[in-house]
């Protein structure tokens, strides 16, 4: 018999579901044990530090710095500018690539999607490297193109702003099309013929019918290669020659060079915050695992 | 061209009209390909600014690279950073993926937020962190520190990859697996890791590549007796142009190649069609 | 051939919640399965049928309630050590298995020998008439061939208990009335305990021993196909099988009447309720040439009349306004009404089941 007030094996089943759950969500305990070690916490101390003067006592010297100072306004500027043209590029680049793969027959649709992956899955260092070798003064481009009677001089187009958006763009590129040509793919194509049909233009159903329905895709690709953008470091240092200056570059700077734990952390704490904002307001139109899987 | 006046769309759009996008597509692709595998015949040359097509071959950028023990002992460090990195997110990651795809606990979608901090996180930012804690930990410089940094950076990517892999497969059958008298972790070993094999092997490759081409953590973290092959190819770009980074850099599209022709192979021998 | 399984068990469930948030996806149920009975969970999408059948596997852990193969209490047992065959919706065939892989996978994890194992299998194989197919891939078989395999694995283990989820939703409508005979005759050959899940009352009709009506989380009525269709127990049972009018009754004493006409009456109990309702199904009632002693006639005018091939439906408006319908078997040139008629239906006592109106 049992006690009135508790039913019929409510507090064992009560447990054994306690214990289920418990057990798979723990299977996922390392992977966030890690995450908080290595990542969370020390950015967390990074927050910290980030408040504290050059004497050690709380201050807001390392904001006020900021905003004071016309070389960090400035470097903001640069990052805004830097991510604003990538990411403009890249849907005017890839945009109609992801359009032209998506028109294409299953086996040449393969076939061209590999020449999306190979860079995508290529060490991003050498395709820096290898922007450097085409752009360089004696570089490849250069020299065709003076062979060819296309210009007299060999023009500078690395070691500023021009090399720095190729390289930018090349890199960034992928992770634009592969959401986008994935929302393409998902339209049915009786949709076109029923535009038609009705009366449309190929160009008025194309903007009315097949363009909104892609932009899922096409703002979870931009909203990953504008995030990016923001924190990229390796290539605008490598392809900017000193006169594009990013945020994460001065970060570096100030630990390398200068030692200074605080601005680099402002200047990382306003970073990570301008990115979340932009992931908080992604978030109210955007599904989140649709931006985490964009790049894939 | 008769060619350009057929249809090319149901909507009877010709592909002549269309010319423009075919041209654009074409020069774009051949952009996105070209300047990484002109690397591969520059390195072959025997100048010092690379040319193409080089006037003269030679191997001895080559020669230079498997000549220094500086290069050599950057190599086999992030050869061997990248595998641990690899066998330690692989099962973390894939874990945990499957922890929070088969728990219906109230906070997952925060656990999943967090297993994608990695991604969000400006890198710049993970590697100052990093650096710090290392000092604290005395983790600084070591194949540890480096394997364990680069686990966090793959583990977003394996949770993806292998949570996408678990939602197109049909949970029901672990469900029967289990009521045909398998225990849970025996139903996952026997049906379900099976059927994700390839999400799972592509998500080791992809903790493989993040390892093995990371720069800005690894900038900072590796170095004395350990540092990374990418650690030492940026610090020599930052200088000056060094035609050895061409060898480098084409065998490491060598490297790149060889994992994504493995992962395909071992892949897709389920489905002979 | 016809042998009652010895082995088999009877399920007592007693009690059984199971609530997501405010929603009771069961509500307090207790059922009964007899040994060796074929009992179907017949009800709605969302009515608790499945719930119920997952917590008999074990897949659903409820609330609170108690769980009883034989006398065995498996409430807090794993799905694994229940020792239950079960078919699933999707079949849940393992496809990176041969057919045989997947017959012999319960027999391999009990660690039979090989030998026995083969042995076992082929006998699964030809008791669903799938022998030969062993080596085949799931990929390659036919939907209806994948539901026989996923039926194999199911008792290959000789389990004492059968559990299957809408086995059949996935076929064509032939090959769901085939399997219907064969899962049946399946089932009288092996005599293990079945509960079968469906939302389809003719496929519950069909081949239950028992059906239980399920809304709500709640058992509405538990009895045999029979009394289910002749008897409901109440407006929502009546309505969920079969199609039927329903009109209003009123009590006075022992007498019950619609419209003011009292109601010839068969000799089964009228139901203790505040509202009554007169069921009558199509086939049920019948033309009339006029009002005939010992019948229940209703003045009525044509509507609508529908040929149907072996039959006709007749639709007409009762005096007060409601709507009737009314199946005839098509007979040799009868002529059929025409719309506009006035016709005379006429309802045998036997026929005239009065019903509690509530819908629970």
């Amino acid at each position: 018999m049992q006690a009135q007030s508790e039913p019929l094996n409510a507090a064992g089943l009560r447990r054994d579901g306690l214990i289920e759950r418990l057990s798979l969500f723990g299977l996922a305990s390392p992977a966030m044990l890690l995450i908080l070690v290595i990542l969370v916490v020390p950015v967390g101390w990074l927050f910290y530090v980030s408040f504290m003067g050059a004497d050690g006592s709380f201050s807001l010297e390392n904001y006020e710095r900021m905003i004071d100072r016309k070389s960090y306004r400035r470097i903001f500027g640069t990052t805004f500018q830097v991510s604003f043209l990538t990411t403009g590029l890249c849907i005017m680049i890839g945009y109609p690539l992801a359009y032209f793969m998506s028109q294409l027959p299953d086996r040449l649709a393969n076939i061209a999607l590999i020449t999306v992956l190979l860079p995508f899955w290529t060490s991003l260092l050498v395709r820096t490297y290898a922007w450097l070798v085409l752009l360089q003064k004696q570089g490849l481009v250069n020299n065709w193109a003076i062979s060819l009677g296309l210009w007299e001089e060999p023009i500078k187009m690395v070691h500023n702003m021009t090399g720095t958006l190729i390289g930018m763009v090349h890199i960034m590129l992928p992770f634009l099309i592969l959401p986008v040509y994935g929302s393409m793919r998902a339209i049915n194509r009786d949709l076109m013929k029923a535009a038609s049909n009705l009366g449309a233009h190929p160009r008025r159903a194309f903007w009315d019918v097949f363009f909104p329905l892609t932009m899922p895709g096409l703002s979870a690709g931009a909203l990953m290669v504008f995030i990016l953008c923001l924190g990229f470091f390796v290539t605008p240092a490598v392809l900017g020659g000193g006169k594009v200056i990013m945020v994460s570059m001065k970060i570096v700077s100030n630990i390398e060079l200068f030692v200074n734990w605080g601005a680099a952390s402002a200047l990382g704490v306003v970073l990570l915050v301008m990115t979340m904002i932009i992931l908080w307001i992604a978030s109210r139109f955007l599904k989140l695992e649709n931006i985490a899987g964009g790049g894939h | 061209m008769n060619w350009l006046k057929r249809p090319a769309t149901e909507t009877q759009v010709t592909h002549g009209q269309r010319l423009w996008l075919y041209i654009l597509a074409g020069v774009v692709m051949i952009l996105l390909v070209l300047p990484t595998l002109i690397v591969i015949p520059m390195s072959f040359s025997d100048s010092q600014y690379l040319e193409f097509p080089p006037e003269t071959w030679s191997t001895r950028w080559y020669g230079h690279y498997f000549g220094s023990p500086e290069w050599m002992r950057a190599t086999v460090t992030s050869l061997k950073v990248a595998v641990l990195t690899m066998l330690v997110a692989t099962p973390v990651g894939v874990l945990a993926a499957y922890g929070l795809h088969a728990s219906n606990v109230a906070f997952v979608r925060a656990a999943f937020v967090l297993m994608l901090t990695p991604m969000m996180v400006p890198l710049v930012l993970v590697a100052i962190g990093a650096f710090y804690a290392y000092v604290q930990l005395q983790l600084l410089y070591t194949v540890t520190g480096l394997v364990l940094a680069h686990t966090v950076l793959a583990l977003p990517l394996v949770v993806i990859v292998t949570g996408s892999a678990l939602k197109s497969y049909d949970m029901s059958q672990e469900n029967a697996a289990r009521s045909l008298g398998a225990p849970r972790w025996k139903a996952f070993l026997t049906v379900t890791l099976p059927q994700i094999k390839f999400g799972v092997i592509t998500a080791g490759l992809l903790s493989f590549l993040t390892s093995f081409d990371e720069v800005v953590v690894a900038m900072f973290i590796s170095g004395g007796d350990n540092p990374t092959l990418t650690r030492n190819m940026f610090n020599a770009l930052r200088d000056q142009i060094d035609p050895t980074i061409a060898s480098i850099s084409t065998i490491m599209i060598l490297v790149t190649t060889f994992m994504m022709v493995l992962a395909q192979t071992l892949g897709q021998d389920r489905k002979p069609k | 051939m016809n042998q009652p399984n010895t082995d088999a068990l009877p399920i007592t469930v007693r009690n059984v919640t199971k609530t997501y948030g405010p929603v009771y996806a069961l509500d307090d149920v207790s059922i009964d399965v007899e040994s060796g009975e074929f009992l179907t969970l017949l009800g709605p999408s969302g009515s608790g049928k499945t719930t119920l059948l997952m917590v008999l596997a074990g897949f659903t852990r409820p609330d609170c309630g108690s769980l009883k193969f034989g006398d065995t209490e498996v409430i807090r047992t794993p799905p694994h050590l229940r020792d239950l065959g079960m078919t699933f919706q999707s079949y849940a065939l393992f496809p990176h298995m041969t057919v045989e892989g997947n017959v012999g996978y319960p027999l391999k994890l009990r660690k039979r020998p090989k030998a026995e194992i083969a042995e076992r299998v082929a006998r699964a194989l030809d008791t669903v008439q799938l022998g030969g197919f062993g080596e085949r891939r799931i990929d390659q078989l036919s939907g209806g061939q994948r539901q026989r395999v996923a039926v194999a694995r199911a008792i290959v283990f000789e389990p004492r208990i059968l559990l299957m989820d809408e086995p059949l939703s996935a076929l064509d409508k032939k090959l769901r009335d085939q399997m219907q005979i064969e899962l049946r005759h399946l089932h009288e050959q092996l005599g293990m305990t079945t509960v079968y899940v469906t939302h389809d009352q003719r496929e519950a009709l069909t081949m239950s021993d028992r059906i239980a009506v399920v809304n709500h989380g709640r058992i509405m009525q538990l009895a045999t196909p029979r009394d289910l269709y002749e008897r409901p127990a109440n407006r929502f049972v009546a309505d969920f099988i079969g199609e039927s009018t329903f009109l209003d009754v009123t009590r006075s004493g022992d007498t019950l009447a619609w419209n003011g006409v009292p109601l010839k009456l068969g000799h089964h109990a009228v139901p203790d309720a505040p509202k009554l309702q007169l069921m009558i199904r199509p086939e049920r009632i019948v033309l009339r040439d006029g009002p005939s002693e010992g019948f229940n006639t209703f003045d009525a005018t044509a509507t609508d009349v529908v040929y149907q091939g072996d039959s006709y439906l007749l639709h007409a408006r009762l005096n007060d306004g409601s709507q009737i319908a009314l199946r005839g078997a098509m007979r040799g040139t009868a002529a059929l009404p025409e719309e506009g008629q006035a016709v005379t239906l006429g309802l045998a006592p036997e026929d005239t089941v009065v019903i509690d109106a509530s819908a629970e």
